[in-house]
């Protein structure tokens, strides 16, 4: 399981440059135009990237996340939640930035290859922004009446969540 | 919305440390918060710019039409009223490719062009059609074969096997598509247009 997931990322790579030489694609030229737009969306995250890491970790600090999971804690355990992942599960369908900071700050704290740090890779990357991609699209062409999309797409999410914690538990 | 949420979390952090005397850890808080972010930034910033720079020599090499082609029956089933002829569907297939891909910027102007032309064959123009609530669920619980960003974090922070959670990321996103998919199929005939 675990060498078939190590070889996703260097299968992926030989098979970009492969068919990209294999297609008389200015490979080089290619890539570092892609690399200049990363760049640029980078920058562009950073100040939204301070700000939360900025609130994030006042939040850790004042002792708020321990009194939510002693409040939650019977939910959690239930489910097998460590209380490190919760402001995640909670954030992520609302906003792609302050999950993406949760996310990089539990890797900080306890690590990526914690329980915590691996239930919040697998919950980030199976997830989306929920609330984000419903309004772009709708709201692209001025659609008022969504009817059961918001229900089915949390649907999605909550499932993801939740199965983030079992599927992780059970094959990491 | 996310104006509530960082003003809210703030505000709370501050009100908590008053009970919890932890005022002033709360306000350092801050600052190193902000450090860490910029830090952060600086270490991902060149692992980011390799994925970026792959993902565009993919886009070039024609592997969003290779995939489109593989996805169209599975079109067929999620969007029964759609014509064969639309041009919907050729830019559905594209919107969902690039986000199997992992190519979210991509991704984005190519499916808000698969909704625009979805309004434009819908017979209530303002009202969400079953189409366009299977495409907008479809972006919400989409697959991503390689999610580069997570696994660039993984490695900044000396993960071990940085790719481990591919598979698990996987079998998670088809669980949650699969519920989407079914909760959007089960719930339109309660929603008429």
């Amino acid at each position: 399981m675990t060498q078939i997931s190590a070889m996703a990322v260097p299968a992926v790579i030989a098979l970009f440059i492969g068919m990209g030489l294999y297609k008389k694609v200015g490979v080089y030229d290619c890539f570092t135009e892609g690399a200049g737009s990363a760049l640029k969306s980078m920058t562009g995250i950073l100040p939204s990237l301070v700000g939360l890491m900025a609130a994030i970790h006042m939040f850790r600090a004042s002792g708020a996340p321990e009194l939510l999971a002693d409040f939650l804690s019977p939910l959690l355990s239930r489910l097998g939640m460590p209380a490190d992942v919760l402001p995640l599960a909670l954030l992520r369908p609302i906003s792609g930035s302050a999950s993406t900071a949760m996310v990089t700050d539990i890797f900080q704290t306890l690590g990526p290859d914690s329980l915590a740090g691996k239930i919040a890779s697998v919950m980030m990357g199976s997830t989306e922004t929920t609330f984000y991609t419903v309004a772009v699209y709708f709201g692209a062409v001025g659609v008022k009446n969504t009817r059961h999309t918001l229900i089915a797409a949390l649907t999605a999410d909550i499932t993801g969540i939740i199965m983030s914690v079992l599927i992780t538990q059970w094959l990491l | 919305m996310l104006n509530y949420i960082w003003g809210g979390m703030i505000l709370l952090s501050l009100i908590v440390s008053l009970f919890t005397g932890r005022i002033e850890e709360t306000a350092a808080a801050a600052v190193t918060g902000a450090s860490s972010a910029v830090e952060i930034s600086l270490t991902l910033l060149g692992i980011m710019c390799l994925w970026g720079g792959l993902a565009k020599i993919g886009e070039r090499a024609g592997l969003i039409d290779l995939l489109a082609r593989l996805l169209h029956p599975l079109l067929r089933l999620l969007f029964p009223d759609l014509d064969k002829q639309s041009p919907a569907r050729g830019k559905i297939i594209l919107n969902i490719t690039a986000n199997l891909l992992g190519m979210g910027n991509a991704a984005t102007p190519l499916g808000i062009d698969a909704i625009r032309e979805l309004n434009r064959i819908s017979p209530k123009p303002g009202s969400a059609t079953n189409a366009m609530c299977m495409l907008v669920v479809l972006n919400t619980a989409s697959i991503q074969l390689l999610p580069t960003t997570l696994l660039s974090l993984r490695q900044t922070f000396g993960s071990s096997a940085p790719a481990e959670i591919i598979i698990p990321i996987w079998l998670t996103s088809i669980c949650a598509l699969i519920a989407g998919i079914t909760a959007a199929k089960l719930l339109e005939r309660r929603y008429p247009l």
